[in-house]
């Protein structure tokens, strides 16, 4: 299985940005995810600039892939995407049905994660539309995957989301804005004070979700180290790691050393314990709700 | 693929109103208020109101269809949640029974089950639902060229000038919703509901569930749960509502607020001219789930209201009295243009 980099969900600085991704450059990642998919204000990184890093990335040995925007909605950010799509470099994720409409039929292209594949007759008309890799909607788990597997299309790859807090929801509203009490238009970027996102807990003092935008994250880490078995034998292709600020480089590691046996799961398992903030969740592989820790258990 | 009709004879008709019907009653309640249109669904998950109680099996669907077509109102069934592989066979035989009812439109989510309709059913009228998560002309374009859809609902989130450049592009008529619970997120692709639960709308036809849902009295007020976490706390005199999970009260840097919605209902009202000027197809009342005294209700008040804006936009203004019972049925008593309006976002 290869492992992947996610694409940045939240807004760093953008020498945070050149520095995780040269260190990812030394990383022992097959696969890394370029762009911004959250929101369409946040431009500290044009697409030179992602396209730069990709150069460096490919440069390195690395498989580099644009992601796109998740809720593209004005007619800018359908420009900006259209540039993606005929960038004629890389490949695209892409991340709703619009970006699908402009990749059809042109080149081939990954079908993202929040894109809705729920059966193989979806997953086929994609495949015949030009894609040749999906990200499973994290909702799905292990048994739509098996099923899935077994219909898959030829020469169609399959990846999991098995790192990191998961993206759950999109809204046009802005909850970090919201929280500020300022309007989105007049936001000044101030996502970019959080960069693991803005956590949110119950009035039981829970962390249950995080901020991030437009987007609302789970507050758990999903985490699927004990599933590396089982996504092998589903011949899942590709693993993802959604980045997070802090321990990344740890968490590859971690990733790396458990796929190639020389890390007994149990043992990687307790690393990356000690590397998440507010805990882990793996329920949605296990067909329960997502939130749920050692579901299969 | 076949021809389009051109965008002017599809966009200059009289707007349809779309009203909700969970059950025959509700149906009616429709159609005697001056519907123009009725949405219904089958009894199970291949709908996205999943509640216990509600919606047609076929002997009911056939009366439904009968009363509203003896009235001169049409009937789109909903076909909108996302089958599995396991569920693919029985969301096929819903769309294949829906062409056998000889309703007037499917309204479907899923690509696939899209694919299988217009396949086997090519003279079957196909709907983007709400649920297929088309927020721009490129993703609506992907499903006029693949299946030939006649019309796509829009997801709650584009504000009115989106929505009047999504109409100039696109070839397909467009139907916007005007009242009812306002969904935060963008509709089918929100996953909360099963973060929490297990069950979502894409799944199972549900949002926050009522058998994930516990009433706990306690010191510090009536709490309400969902699968065990903490959605809100009402003190003695507040009314406590529905414990949906984005229109919670949560902390946020040791804030306790609506952190992502208040519990509220969508109200179109005040730009009811401008929305008809900008050419929509339809506007729909939300609320299969809701009584078919609501739906009475919201249809006798959205008919008139559109009525009096097609006689004459621009000295449009709405009844305080239109506003008022809207606001009685509303969630929260209270409204919002939600995102139409940007401040809201």
């Amino acid at each position: 299985m290869k492992l992947s980099v996610g694409p940045l969900l939240y807004l760093w600085q953008r020498e945070t940005v050149f520095e995780f991704y040269e260190r990812l450059c030394r990383s022992q990642v097959d696969v890394v995810y370029l762009g911004e998919v959250v929101c369409a204000k946040r431009r500290q990184l044009a697409l030179s600039d992602w396209l730069e890093i990709g150069d460096r990335l490919a440069g390195a040995g690395k498989q580099v892939v644009l992601s796109t925007l998740a809720l593209p909605e004005a007619e800018s950010e359908l420009s900006a995407m259209r540039r993606i799509a005929e960038n004629g470099r890389f490949t695209v994720e892409a991340n709703d049905m619009g970006a699908v409409n402009m990749l059809a039929g042109k080149v081939r292209f990954v079908i993202g994660p929040h894109v809705n594949v729920y059966n193989a007759e979806t997953l086929n008309l994609l495949a015949e539309a030009g894609a040749k890799r999906f990200v499973l909607p994290v909702e799905l788990g292990a048994e739509v995957l098996t099923a899935l597997q077994g219909q898959r299309p030829e020469g169609m790859e399959t990846e999991v989301f098995a790192f990191g807090r998961l993206p759950l929801a999109f809204s046009a509203r802005c909850f970090t804005a919201r929280a500020h009490n300022v309007p989105k238009d007049a936001c000044e970027f101030v996502c970019g004070e959080y960069p693991a996102g803005l956590l949110l807990h119950t009035r039981e003092r829970e962390p249950f979700l995080t901020l991030n935008g437009v987007q609302v994250q789970s507050a758990r880490t999903q985490n699927l180290i004990a599933e590396l078995d089982t996504l092998g034998a589903l011949d899942v292709n590709v693993i993802r790691l959604s980045p997070q600020s802090e321990g990344m480089d740890e968490i590859i590691e971690t990733f790396r050393m458990a796929l190639d046996g020389r890390l007994p799961i149990p043992q990687a398992s307790e690393s990356l314990l000690r590397l998440v903030a507010d805990g882990c969740c793996d329920g949605y592989w296990h067909q329960q709700p997502g939130m749920n820790w050692r579901a299969g258990a | 693929m076949k021809l389009h009709e051109p965008n002017v004879n599809t966009k200059r008709r009289q707007v349809e109103l779309v009203c909700p019907a969970g059950s025959l009653p509700a149906l009616k309640a429709a159609v005697d208020n001056g519907a123009n249109v009725v949405y219904m669904g089958f009894r199970d998950g291949t709908n996205a109101r999943n509640f216990p109680g509600l919606n047609f099996d076929g002997g009911e669907a056939t009366t439904g269809i009968g009363y509203a077509r003896d009235r001169g109102v049409r009937v789109l069934l909903a076909i909108n949640t996302y089958p599995g592989p396991g569920q693919w066979d029985k969301w096929c035989a819903a769309v294949d029974q829906a062409a056998d009812l000889g309703v007037d439109a499917v309204i479907l989510a899923d690509a696939g089950l899209m694919r299988y309709a217009a396949r086997t059913h090519p003279q079957l009228r196909l709907h983007l639902s709400v649920q297929g998560s088309a927020t721009n002309h490129e993703a609506i374009s992907f499903y006029i060229r693949q299946f030939d859809i006649k019309r796509v609902v829009l997801p709650r989130v584009l504000s009115l000038s989106q929505v009047r450049n999504i109409i100039k592009r696109v070839d397909a008529e467009v139907e916007v919703f005007g009242f009812g619970s306002l969904c935060v997120m963008v509709e089918g692709r929100c996953v909360l509901s099963s973060y929490v639960t297990g069950d979502s709308p894409n799944t199972c036809g549900v949002c926050s569930p009522a058998k994930a849902v516990r009433w706990e009295e306690s010191a510090a007020g009536r709490k309400s749960r969902l699968n065990g976490v903490l959605i809100d706390v009402y003190g003695p005199q507040e009314p406590a509502g529905y414990p949906t999970l984005c229109k919670g009260r949560f902390e946020v840097d040791g804030n306790v607020y609506y952190a992502l919605e208040e519990p509220t209902s969508l109200n179109v009202l005040d730009i009811l001219p401008e929305l008809v000027n900008a050419g929509v197809a339809a506007i729909k009342i939300e609320g299969r789930q809701r009584s078919p005294a609501y739906v009475a209700q919201v249809t006798r008040v959205m008919r008139s209201a559109l009525d009096a804006c097609e006689r004459d936009p621009s000295g449009f203004a709405p009844k305080a009295e239109w506003v008022a019972q809207l606001d009685k049925v509303a969630e929260g008593r209270c409204h919002t243009l939600g995102a139409y309006h940007r401040p809201w976002q």
